[in-house]
């Protein structure tokens, strides 16, 4: 007697509808289990994590600030995952990206430039993230090398330049010394929906890009190209579609996007250049990517949900002394399961004699 | 002791926790399976080893808790890829943010505390000879352990018979089932393995190089590991050789600055990451010599069709 | 009408919790503390918890506490901070350098919550400053090493080159070359304020190179234990590792930031909270030295005696002239000695460290 799993000849959609949710209530129980055994009321603690910051205006607006940079970069992700082009190295791309706009503001803090600054800074931090994607692009389609291990060493590499950057030449003067640059001028800096609040601009260029997503996979010819390319191969070199340029197409648009988060992250929340700009964002989009299910809607609600998770979770160390470390330990469960869960929605387990 | 001697053993405490979790993983993704979740099973092995050869008093009793610790971490995601055919990517990255977690937790109420660390061996003559002395006859049993194992992983995948099948579930794996071979139970197996050396690798951290815990003691090393498997184009006479590599990078980079010398320490810390890079793409040019290929099937989801 | 004012009025603040069972739990004084790393460090965040515990021992009755760790100094610790202040809490500490931007922001927000940084320099009406003056303690400690080093090397295990940490080297090197002044000094910059591998890596390589006493100004214990197992003798950081170096450590660093704590919550208590900065030193207790240990006697006194001298002010580590790396003498800007505005900023070797100075 043993499990075996077969494949379903067709996708079946109540599974895909079923999953998130039986992956959702899975989770829950197995969070319920987890708080019980450290000693806190379990509904109290899920109360804190995923309802009380939707009651309040400003962690709704933390919530979107948050969600922001993870949706941004998602977005891209998920065309490289759907042409099975595994970019890890997102969190590299993000810290080129905030360098390479940070390199503009630096350069005319203090000087009396117009606002073309900021636009300018969007752009340049767009075209870092891309350059810096081009890097495994070209390892992978020139020379055959794994993108996620060339993706993944490049996240170091930007992270140790970023470093030296703030710490050596772009160093604010009149900072005793402290690895952060001059704070950005205004002109520079991401303007704010809401006064007094930290919601940004940024918010609307993701739910701009989120429409830009859908458009592009669901009516455009490339968007069709890359859904075959990562889905069925072979029927796609048959179609002449050619995977290595579109390699390099989905790097450079993902590495454009997760530019484009670290400069908005860095001229918005942030303020200046400094080493820990980022808590990991580029790992926890491949996150949001898989639990959006590689879809853009799906990516914006996987994105506030996870950020909600956050802001929840800081809450739950406040009021109920919950370790950070549980969010963790909660986001990699939640994960699980609905990767487990999907793998319903193509194969059927059956008891085999 | 010389400067020479001195760095020589610096390197070889270094680089054995990269060369445990690397051996390990290289198993795996002989079998075709890429298991991103070292970091997480190493941090895991940190935690618990700790707490086990806390509370015991026994480095032995925390070495096997690190282990089992890796084991159980990797368990998870063998289910997962293996028994429901999850991509691998994703269940690698979920399976180090959990570890990373469930270490914290784990962990927690061990912080500054101290054990004693492992012994070192302590042989009559030989330990005393002047340089080889302590180098070769006075590691702790890690190191020992270290490079029995990626021995013995030699021999098992070239001498032997499962070590052949094991190569060719990595590369073909629908031939393999085709020709009976349980593919999926070769595999889960491998995945154990990998896990229960990930484990332990992390384990030495706390038992033997710096005698408490910390959360997030590993910093990375096991990202590195999974560089060194391609580093060592899946061979494990090269994962020797670039395990301690990586380890002399390290340590030197910090003799050199104590040395006197001007680079800047962030260019020194990249270049283990920039030699990767160069090492993969040098490595994928050669596709054509089977030698250095990477096992075909690495990644891909296989599901035995009946 | 006026009946219906009152009870409108009433009915608001009940619905806003201002009066009922909620504002009699407030007369509890709410105060916050940021942490960046976990409580049990064993180094920085540590020594701040121990502050905390005093102040929830002096003024327990009147006070509730509550922590943050492990808060990154990224974005996020904005949120934590303004999370802290939106819940009730009236004093907030953020106990690390990387939130001194953070601070500033929320404290703009919520002009009537008390803002306290730590080793910052940015100040608001409702923000002030605090740090210890850890390089009095360095002083002392070199000339400790300088007695106790048999090869006349020290190694120093920095974390970065900021002015705070540099003026730790500085002043380690003038009071060892009171005693020996062809002290020399390595000096390793591992690039963080807590990687235990690292800085026992950063240990051995020194030690290896020749030194035999390892100062640090980074916060994990490791470099002690090894010093410990290779018989050679180090100093403790942030708090006393004794512990850990039983037979190598010589004294420690320890940050007393309690009683700082119950004074400004006092103030607050009695509504006399003013913004300052506060950098106090061996007189005030800032910072305590830890016992003297695996030392000769005359050594001992020696330590004692430069405590007490910085203590009083008779001795200053920064007596003019110093002398830096290029062998200009730096302008002495406090009269006898270098001024508060020279050491919060400075960013140079004195002469006698070989090392170019990181970033010249």
């Amino acid at each position: 007697m043993r499990l075996v799993l077969e494949r379903r000849a067709e996708r079946s959609t109540v599974a895909a509808i079923a999953s998130p949710l039986i992956a959702i209530a899975l989770t829950l129980v197995t969070m319920t289990l987890l708080f019980t055994l450290l000693g806190k009321n379990p509904f109290a603690a899920l109360w804190v994590y995923f309802i009380d910051p939707l009651t309040d205006a400003y962690s709704l607006q933390e919530i979107a600030v948050k969600a922001t940079p993870l949706v941004m970069i998602a977005l891209g992700l998920s065309l490289c995952y759907l042409a099975n082009v595994w970019n890890i190295g997102a969190e590299g791309q993000f810290l080129i990206g905030a360098v390479a706009g940070s390199w503009l503001a630096v350069k005319t803090n203090g000087t009396d430039a117009g606002h073309w600054v900021l636009p300018a800074m969007l752009v340049l931090g767009a075209l870092g993230g891309a350059l810096y994607a081009l890097v495994p692009a070209i390892c992978k389609v020139k020379f055959g090398a794994s993108e996620i291990l060339t993706s993944l060493m490049l996240v170091y590499v930007a992270d140790f330049f970023l470093d030296y950057l703030v710490r050596g030449p772009w160093r604010d003067p009149k900072g005793y010394n402290f690895p952060t640059t001059p704070d950005f001028d205004p002109v520079a800096t991401v303007p704010v929906l809401i006064e007094g609040s930290r919601l940004h601009a940024g918010a609307l260029i993701a739910l701009i890009l989120v429409i830009a997503a859908m458009i592009l996979l669901g009516r455009t010819i490339k968007g069709f190209e890359i859904k075959v390319v990562g889905s069925a191969p072979r029927a796609a070199r048959f179609a002449g579609f050619n995977a290595d340029q579109l390699t390099i197409l989905t790097f450079l648009i993902s590495g454009a996007l997760a530019g484009l988060a670290g400069i908005i992250e860095v001229a918005g929340p942030v303020g200046n250049l400094r080493p820990n700009i980022s808590p990991g964002y580029g790992f926890t989009a491949i996150i949001v990517a898989f639990l959006g299910r590689l879809n853009p809607v799906g990516i914006l609600i996987a994105g506030l949900f996870l950020a909600l998770t956050f802001i929840g979770g800081e809450q739950a160390q406040i009021s109920m002394r919950i370790p950070l470390d549980l969010t963790k330990v909660f986001q990699g469960i939640l994960l699980f399961y609905v990767l487990a869960c999907d793998s319903l929605v193509l194969y059927r387990i059956r008891l085999m004699p | 002791m010389g400067l020479a001697e001195a760095i020589i053993l610096a390197v070889l405490a270094a680089s054995t926790p990269l060369l445990l979790a690397a051996s390990g993983e290289l198993v795996v993704e002989r079998a075709g399976v890429l298991n991103l979740g070292v970091e997480g099973m190493m941090i895991m092995g940190a935690a618990c080893a700790f707490a086990g050869a806390y509370l015991t008093g026994s480095t032995l009793v925390g070495a096997l808790c690190g282990i089992a610790a890796g084991a159980a971490l990797s368990a998870i995601f063998a289910l997962l890829t293996l028994g429901l055919a999850v991509n691998q990517v994703a269940t690698g990255l979920a399976l180090t943010i959990l570890g990373i977690g469930l270490s914290g937790l784990i962990g927690a109420g061990f912080v500054g505390e101290k054990i004693v660390p492992a012994p070192q061996l302590q042989l009559p003559v030989l330990s005393d000879l002047p340089f080889i002395g302590r180098i070769l006859f006075g590691q702790d049993a890690f190191v020992y352990l270290s490079l029995a194992l990626i021995a013995g992983i030699w021999w098992f995948i070239y001498r032997t018979r499962w070590g052949l099948v094991l190569r060719a579930v990595g590369d073909n794996p629908a031939s393999a089932h085709a020709l009976g071979y349980p593919v999926l139970t070769i595999r889960t197996f491998a995945v154990l393995f990998g896990g229960a050396c990930a484990g332990l690798g992390g384990a030495y951290l706390p038992l033997a190089y710096t005698p408490f815990f910390i959360p997030g003691m590993t910093a990375g090393r096991g990202w590195i590991a999974l560089a060194l498997v391609v580093f060592a184009s899946w061979l494990p006479g090269r994962l020797v050789a670039g395990a301690y590599l990586f380890g002399a990078v390290t340590i030197l980079q910090l003799h050199a600055q104590g040395a006197g010398f001007g680079i800047p320490s962030q260019l020194m810390s990249s270049l283990p990451y920039l030699a990767t890079i160069v090492v993969l793409v040098v490595i994928s040019r050669a596709r054509g010599t089977a030698r250095s290929a990477a096992p075909a099937s690495l990644g891909l989801v296989f599901v035995p069709d009946r | 009408m006026r009946k219906n004012i009152i009870v409108a009025v009433a009915a608001a603040a009940l619905a806003t919790g201002a009066i009922g069972p909620g504002a009699y739990a407030q007369s509890k004084l709410k105060v916050g503390f940021v942490y960046l790393g976990p409580v049990g460090d064993f180094g920085w965040t540590y020594q701040h918890e121990v502050g905390r515990q005093h102040v929830v021992k002096e003024l327990g009755s009147k006070v509730e506490t509550t922590y943050l760790e492990n808060v990154n100094e990224g974005p996020d610790s904005e949120r934590a901070i303004e999370q802290l202040a939106r819940s009730g809490h009236k004093l907030i500490f953020t106990t690390s350098f990387g939130y001194m931007d953070p601070t500033i922001k929320v404290a703009k927000k919520y002009p009537n919550v008390f803002f306290e940084h730590n080793t910052g320099y940015k100040r608001d009406k409702n923000v002030a400053t605090y740090s210890a003056r850890f390089y009095e303690g360095r002083h002392v400690q070199g000339r400790i090493a300088a007695k106790m080093s048999k090869s006349g090397v020290l190694g120093y295990i920095g974390s970065f080159p900021i002015p705070e940490v540099v003026s730790g080297i500085n002043s380690t090197i003038l009071g060892a070359q009171s005693v020996n002044p062809d002290i020399k000094v390595k000096i390793i910059w591992v690039n963080s304020w807590f990687d235990p591998g690292k800085e026992a890596d950063a240990a051995k390589a020194l030690l290896d190179q020749g030194a035999d006493v390892i100062m640090q100004h980074t916060d994990s214990p490791a470099a002690m234990q090894i010093a410990e197992a290779r018989h050679a003798h180090a100093f403790g950081q942030d708090s006393d590792m004794i512990k850990f170096g039983p037979q190598a450590q010589l004294t420690a660093i320890v940050n007393n930031w309690g009683p700082y704590y119950v004074e400004r919550v006092q103030a607050v208590l009695d509504n006399k909270w003013t913004s300052g900065d506060v950098w106090g030193g061996l007189k005030s207790k800032m910072l305590l030295m830890a016992p003297y240990t695996n030392m000769p006697d005359d050594v001992k006194k020696l330590a004692m005696e430069t405590e007490a001298a910085i203590a009083d002010g008779t001795l200053h580590p920064f007596k003019c002239p110093v002398v830096d790396q290029e062998g200009k003498t730096v302008e002495c800007k406090g009269g006898t000695h270098l001024d508060d505005g020279q050491i919060l900023g400075m960013n140079f070797y004195v002469k006698g460290i070989d090392d170019k100075f990181p970033g010249k």
